[in-house]
């Protein structure tokens, strides 16, 4: 660290907000909404201040997971229109900082988890960061297009997290939103891919479209759609949500299935011509929000 | 960067941490009550 004439350490020039934008908080929002739900349907329900932590540790977890993501990939991100303008490309704060405030985070809510509530949770807090940084960022991203296949299971973990927080384990219900959270993710990534193709061809991110061109990505994202779907539908033939959640789960399947049919149709390969793409990147986040709100609503009356 | 600019951000992220502090305390006594109410019921 430099110093100045005045001994003021001129290195330290990253604002608050930078370390929020670290957290990726829009990502959060839904991380923190499945973990919510995943607490919301459990049998045991929390006292308000446990269950405001456990979202809390949840949240903190999940920043913490981002700011170490961004830490590793600073240089990636800076060949990227998308994320040339984030803390560390855009040099408002060094590398150092950002690992030391992602590790630190991950410590604190990780034992505050365990404080909070129990240790099994905290486990699996633990386990969601570590393969979100260590298996999908330092090992998949940049080696091969099944990055975010496998890697999406880090981001499948918070409705476990929620339920475990509460009732101390896991159950069928939790695995299926798992599952389904795990089979969304693949659809929902390859659509932004295939729009924002050159971004990753640039950066030399080995994204699907990339690598076997959106053709075969738009067949992939119909397959994915389908094991998604039942896995969105099935808490209901198995008894474990009504029908409130059974008739929402399968209309917006049913919906993610037309525009995932309509990707397909599409022939185009530049992002102009990608309305699909982009109707269905939007729509999927839709659909989780949809999904989980109506699995909460539906176990609440 | 000039010195005010420095002084500002140094200032504001002060005055954050110490907000998240005291909201820490305060989770804390809020969790040890939870707790307590827990083990005793």
């Amino acid at each position: 660290m430099t110093t100045s004439a005045n001994s003021i350490p001129v290195a330290v020039t990253a604002d608050w907000q930078d370390f929020l934008a670290l957290t990726k908080p829009r990502v959060m929002t839904l991380v923190v909404f499945t973990g919510l739900c995943g607490l919301l349907v459990a049998p045991v329900s929390l006292p308000p201040a446990l269950a405001f932590t456990a979202i809390l540790c949840i949240a903190l977890g999940a920043g913490a997971a981002a700011a170490l993501n961004m830490w590793y990939e600073a240089d990636l991100d800076a060949l990227m229109k998308r994320t040339a303008s984030r803390p560390l490309p855009a040099g408002r704060m060094d590398r150092q900082t950002a690992l030391h405030f992602g590790v630190g985070l991950s410590f604190f809510s990780v034992i505050l988890m365990g404080i909070a509530t129990n240790w099994f949770a905290a486990a699996i807090l633990a386990v969601s960061i570590l393969f979100y940084v260590m298996v999908y960022t330092i090992w998949l991203k940049r080696r091969t297009p099944q990055n975010i296949v496998i890697g999406g299971a880090a981001g499948a973990f918070p409705p476990l997290i929620g339920w475990a927080a509460a009732t101390g384990d896991v159950a069928t219900l939790p695995i299926l939103l798992f599952a389904l959270i795990f089979l969304w993710t693949p659809p929902h990534f390859w659509a932004l891919s295939l729009f924002v193709r050159s971004d990753y061809a640039a950066a030399g991110v080995p994204m699907l479209p990339v690598v076997a061109g959106p053709r075969a990505t738009r067949i992939q994202i119909l397959l994915y759609t389908l094991p998604m779907g039942a896995a969105a539908i099935a808490p209901w033939p198995l008894g474990l949500a009504g029908a409130i959640y059974g008739l929402a789960a399968s209309g917006l399947s049913l919906g993610f299935l037309v525009l995932a049919l309509r990707v397909l149709a599409n022939k185009a390969t530049e992002p102009a011509g990608m309305k699909p793409e982009k109707q269905l990147f939007a729509f999927s986040i839709v659909y989780l929000f949809a999904l989980f709100g109506a699995l909460v609503v539906d176990h609440l009356l | 960067m000039d010195q005010d600019e420095i002084r500002r951000r140094q200032r504001s992220r002060a005055v954050i941490m110490a907000v998240l502090l005291g909201l820490f305390v305060v989770l804390v006594y809020a969790i040890t009550i939870a707790k307590m109410g827990l083990y005793s019921a």
